[in-house]
């Protein structure tokens, strides 16, 4: 045959074919008798070098290998919500009706549905002018959101024809300038879909959890890392963030993870509730899934993936919050590929091109103006975790990382380890959102909100250094007030950092209590050190009855929590008050 | 007929490079056939133009570049599978070496698996008994979990293992069990210890041991964790048991494996283990598991010994990464002399939370646990702080504390090897010990789980 290739090497999930007919860098490739699924990586005189996406062996020299001529796309259209792909958006569900328990080989199976009907509601009208990502019409794709069919990317000009009822993704729905449109779109994973203008960003992603919301927040188009060891819960923020973060979209990415995690997420978060709208969960959340112990080439391209189906909303104007964990698996398949290549290594092996991969990828997220005439405004968010070998922050993997993205929770193996979760070190932990987002607080929770964060940051930061003091010679040689500074940043900590992610009420605080919490706290910071300066001993103030209650209060409900905590306020101030009284 | 290659040009290491050969195919096995009529298995690395990268399991020794052929099998390296393997022993490859006749094959399996599709995943929350409170009151276990023990040279990793294997129970199931065993270059004693341990039980009738021991050829050792886990999962899918198996030690296996990296020359990851260390890793402990619609299930206690027992070496850092948490067991709990020595603050089971509390163990294990921690974590800051300063410098809050790190090491963590403890009493003897500090300090128990299970204890 002439219109194939040959293999000529097969090493791991690299194989180097010759003369396959007008290949080109980046297309997809079918490659063996069974066809699977590879991406050109590397061309040099006839002989090009691919990545296989499924397991190589039994592949022999001389094997047939095809072009299909187009870059590695997924595609885009209803049905992408309430899913579940592999990292070459392959429907897993599909793949288990077509191999069994066990995953397979060289199956082609649709992303996308291809015979399910969808309801098309018409938005635009016959005669209106578009362009490229303006709103044709509406389908209903779950209960929770409605996806809006925008123009696809290259199209415009006047609308011959607009239908309505029932369709298929592929069924023609509109006509524009004598082209037909149907639902789905295809876009290359590897190319970043564009905004119209990005913008800078000025709302927070409320994600209930106290710490990061309060002290480290994020902000809905930014970024932010989470590295940390095994064992110090980064999963579990970053389920936490998937739950319960007020994004309309969650792409999570499954990257290189355990395969009982992403079971964990298949059988949760159907059962899940949406705080806002009592919806399961599900039906705003797209799950990318490649574990482990599915082919490294397939986790390369998961993240890409995950990013493109994740700007095809931001492109709606909804707000999408990425998960992707671990980007460090991820960078392992990116090393494990450049070391098949041959290449140069740079450090630790990794490919010296890995801080520009991870800034290609990180820099996919922003807050902006959609294409399109309406001038809607849609975020991506990304947050990727890093498994830093060890531990050691020092890694390239966490260094190029930090290089890039805006907020960064530490997670501490020494919190982890006394059972402090979720275990952000707040000492190293930072976010440079604070100043683009004080106006949002103030407007919307409170005036004092960034008071008393300084504060409480202030406080325990002075702690780390007391603490230092204590182990040399003990508590009772610090002054008075150095002794409340401990005892208060101690109920920070345990009353107001620690947060059970398994707790119904706990593990998820809105923005109203977490400030009145905070707020509580400080106060016995505020009228302990009055009452200490008109004498009262610091032991009488460990001792008010309040502190029970202010060790109990993250458990109060949302609906009482107004209430009760002003009322803890008050009771702290009058306890107080009465030792104060005394004194004298 | 397949053809015989005398065509070797190369021989480095456990690495055999040969040429002319065609219609080679990636991952294929193939024979190595010795002048002598020896004959040893290779499994094909790399296949570039006509020329083949083969890594011989039994070693290279012995081999010559004139004399030596080659003869490719077709298929990949596979294992025979029949109810008849459990009772036997095998070796690192498969190979019967109990004296018994040959397995005859029901069928046959590639020994590499196929990853099991996360659709088809059923997550694990059946809570394992395994008598150990360390581990069934603090990082409990569970079918279809992956739960590691790091050791160290020298602690009792196997004598705790072989306790798990015996005790090992489902409340009130009554399913059919079985103990896969795979053994990468352990000596002859602890495999023994092993063997006997499961022949005193009678557990060896339901029992497959694959065993490569210290001196046995270390290559083979690539194969054994494979062989071990595609009998586990024909046991658990195909005859619907629950199959608890333990590969021992898997720091031997790594090493293997970075001897035929180096000797591919390849570009070395962290202290020169390859950098796939975690994908190849991956690629055996995710077989561990359950699948929706099938009875049994595979659970895989790994067990490493952390060389000089640093848990960030890469070999711990990377099953961590992997596992659904760890055991790690402590030299200095070892030294005094409490067994088993499992170190309940490093060590974790992600599963936990699944598997225990109210329709699993007991309503107030969640809550019992973490104080558990919370108050043992508390306590050995004590201690530390005690060697600075002395216990005259403690409060009366720090002095309890201390005393519940003691009476929690000696009583709860510490039990006998033959010591088969009910989950109950696991959960009383807690309360009894939280007894010993005050109300206030218990932040993390709610009053109702203080009133009903706490409070006869405390008072």
């Amino acid at each position: 045959m002439i219109n194939e290739g040959q293999i000529i090497k097969v090493a791991g999930p690299l194989v180097v074919a010759r003369n396959i007919p007008n290949a080109r860098m980046a297309d997809v490739v079918k490659v063996g008798k069974l066809g699977l699924i590879g991406e050109i990586i590397e061309l040099k005189g006839d002989s090009a070098s691919i990545q296989v996406y499924e397991e190589t062996a039994g592949l022999g020299v001389g094997d047939p290998v095809i072009s299909t001529g187009m870059p590695l796309s997924v595609e885009l259209g209803p049905g992408l919500l309430n899913s579940i792909f592999d990292g070459i958006q392959r429907p897993l569900p599909e793949l288990l009706k077509k191999t069994g328990d066990f995953i397979g080989r060289g199956i082609a199976v649709n992303s996308l549905d291809r015979n399910k009907k969808w309801d098309f509601v018409p938005k635009a009208k016959k005669g209106d002018k578009v362009s490229t990502g303006g709103i044709l019409g509406t389908v209903a794709e779950t209960s929770l959101i409605e996806q809006k069919i925008m123009v696809p990317p290259g199209v415009s000009g006047t609308i011959d024809e607009i239908k309505k009822g029932s369709f298929t993704i592929t069924d023609t729905i509109a006509k524009i300038s004598g082209k037909n449109i149907c639902m789905l779109q295809l876009w290359p994973v590897r190319k970043p879909r564009p905004f119209a203008q990005k913008l800078p960003v000025c709302e927070p992603l409320v994600t209930g959890q106290r710490i990061i919301d309060t002290l480290f927040s994020l902000a809905k188009g930014g970024t932010a890392a989470i590295p940390g060891p095994f064992g110090s819960g980064k999963t579990v923020v970053q389920h936490q963030l998937a739950k319960w973060a007020n994004a309309d979209i969650v792409i999570f990415v499954g990257c290189g993870e355990r395969g009982n995690e992403m079971t964990d997420v298949l059988i949760e978060f159907p059962e899940l509730k949406d705080p806002k709208s009592g919806k399961p969960i599900m039906e705003r959340t797209v799950l990318i899934a490649n574990t482990s112990n599915m082919p490294i080439a397939a986790r390369e391209a998961s993240i890409y993936t995950g990013a493109t189906i994740a700007e095809y909303y931001r492109d709606m104007g909804y707000s999408v919050s990425l998960s992707a964990d671990s980007t460090s698996r991820w960078a392992e398949a990116l090393r494990e590929m450049s070391g098949r290549l041959e290449e140069m290594p740079g450090e630790e092996g990794y490919p010296a091109y890995l801080g520009a991969r991870l800034a290609d990828f990180y820099e996919r997220a922003g807050y902006g103006i959609c294409l399109g005439t309406d001038e809607r405004r849609g975020s991506f968010t990304i947050v990727g975790s890093v498994s830093p070998p060890g531990g050691d922050l020092s890694e390239p993997v966490v260094q190029n990382t930090l290089r890039i993205v805006k907020v960064f929770w530490a997670l501490d193996y020494s919190l982890a380890y006394k059972r402090h979760f979720p275990a952000i070190n707040w000492l190293i932990s930072y976010s440079l959102y604070l100043n683009s987002l004080e106006n949002y607080f103030q407007k919307e929770v409170a005036d004092d909100w960034g008071q008393l964060r300084g504060d409480a940051l202030r406080l325990l930061s002075e702690e780390a250094e007391l603490e230092e003091i204590v182990r040399l010679v003990g508590e009772d040689a610090l002054s008075q007030r150095e002794q409340l500074v401990l005892f208060v940043t101690k109920s920070i900590r345990e009353d107001f950092l620690y947060q059970s992610a398994f707790d119904p009420v706990d593990q998820y605080t809105s923005l109203k209590k977490q400030h009145l919490l905070l707020k509580v706290i400080l106060t016995l910071y505020g009228e302990g050190l009055c009452a200490i300066e008109s004498g009262v001993e610091i032991e009488k103030i460990k001792n008010i009855s309040a502190m029970a209650k202010v060790a109990r209060a993250r458990f109060i409900p949302e609906d009482q929590a107004p209430k009760e905590l002003a009322d803890l306020e008050g009771l702290i101030k009058g306890e107080i008050e009465s030792l104060k009284g005394a004194v004298k | 007929m397949t053809k015989d290659y005398q065509t070797i040009t190369r021989i480095a290491g456990p690495l055999v490079i040969a040429d002319k050969i065609e219609g080679a195919k990636f991952d294929e096995i193939c024979d190595i056939e010795l002048p002598s009529g020896e004959t040893r298995t290779g499994q094909i690395l790399e296949v570039d133009g006509d020329k083949v990268l083969v890594q011989v399991f039994q070693g290279t020794e012995g081999l010559d570049i004139k004399n030596t052929k080659l003869r490719l099998k077709g298929r990949g390296l596979e294992l025979n599978l029949s109810p008849d393997i459990q009772g036997r022993i095998f070796s690192g490859l498969g190979d019967p070496i109990d004296k018994a006749p040959q397995i005859i094959p029901e069928l046959k399996r590639d020994i590499n698996g196929s990853p099991i599709n996360p659709c088809a995943r059923n997550y694990p929350n059946d809570f394992i008994q395994t008598g150990i409170s360390a581990i069934d009151g603090l990082n409990t276990l569970s079918r279809g979990q992956k739960l590691p023990i790091f050791s160290g040279s020298g602690l009792p990793h196997a004598r705790l293992a072989a306790q798990i294997a015996r005790q090992a129970k489902v409340l009130g199931g009554k399913d059919k069990f079985a103990v896969v065993f795979g053994a990468m270059g352990i000596t002859f004693e602890e495999a023994e210890f092993f063997m006997s341990n499961l022949r005193k039980t009678g557990a060896i009738e339901n029992s497959v041991l694959y065993i490569n021991l210290a001196n046995d050829p270390a290559i083979e050792r690539i194969a054994t964790p494979r062989v071990a886990l595609t009998a586990a999962e024909y046991l658990a899918f195909d005859l619907g048991m629950h199959v608890l198996v333990i590969l021992i030690d898997m720091t031997n296996y790594c090493e293997s494996l970075r001897e035929v990296s180096a000797a591919r020359k390849e570009v070395p990851g962290r202290r020169g283990y390859p950098g796939y260390l975690y994908t190849d890793l991956a690629s055996i402990y995710e077989r561990a598991g359950r699948i929706k619609d099938k009875k049994g299930s595979i659970t895989l206690i790994p067990i490493l010994t952390m060389p000089d027992d640093d848990k960030t070496h890469p070999i711990p850092d990377l099953t961590g990464y992997i596992t659904e948490g760890q055991i790690i067991l402590d030299r200095s709990l070892d030294r005094k002399k409490i067994y088993p020595p499992i170190d309940p603050l490093p060590s974790l089971s992600r599963l936990r939370d699944k598997a225990i509390g109210e329709g699993k163990t007991r309503e107030d294990q969640p809550a019992l646990a973490n104080q558990l921690f919370a108050a043992y974590a508390r306590g050995r800051e004590v201690r530390e702080l005690v060697v600075v300063l002395g216990e005259a410098a403690l409060n009366d809050t720090d002095k309890l504390y201390l005393k519940f790190a003691e009476q929690f090491e000696n009583r709860f963590i510490n039990q006998g090897e033959n010591d088969n403890r009910s989950i109950i009493q696991t959960l009383d003897l807690g309360w009894e010990l939280l007894s010993i500090l005050p109300r206030e300090e218990l932040k993390r128990i709610k009053d109702d789980m203080y009133e009903k299970y706490g409070k006869n204890k405390t008072s």
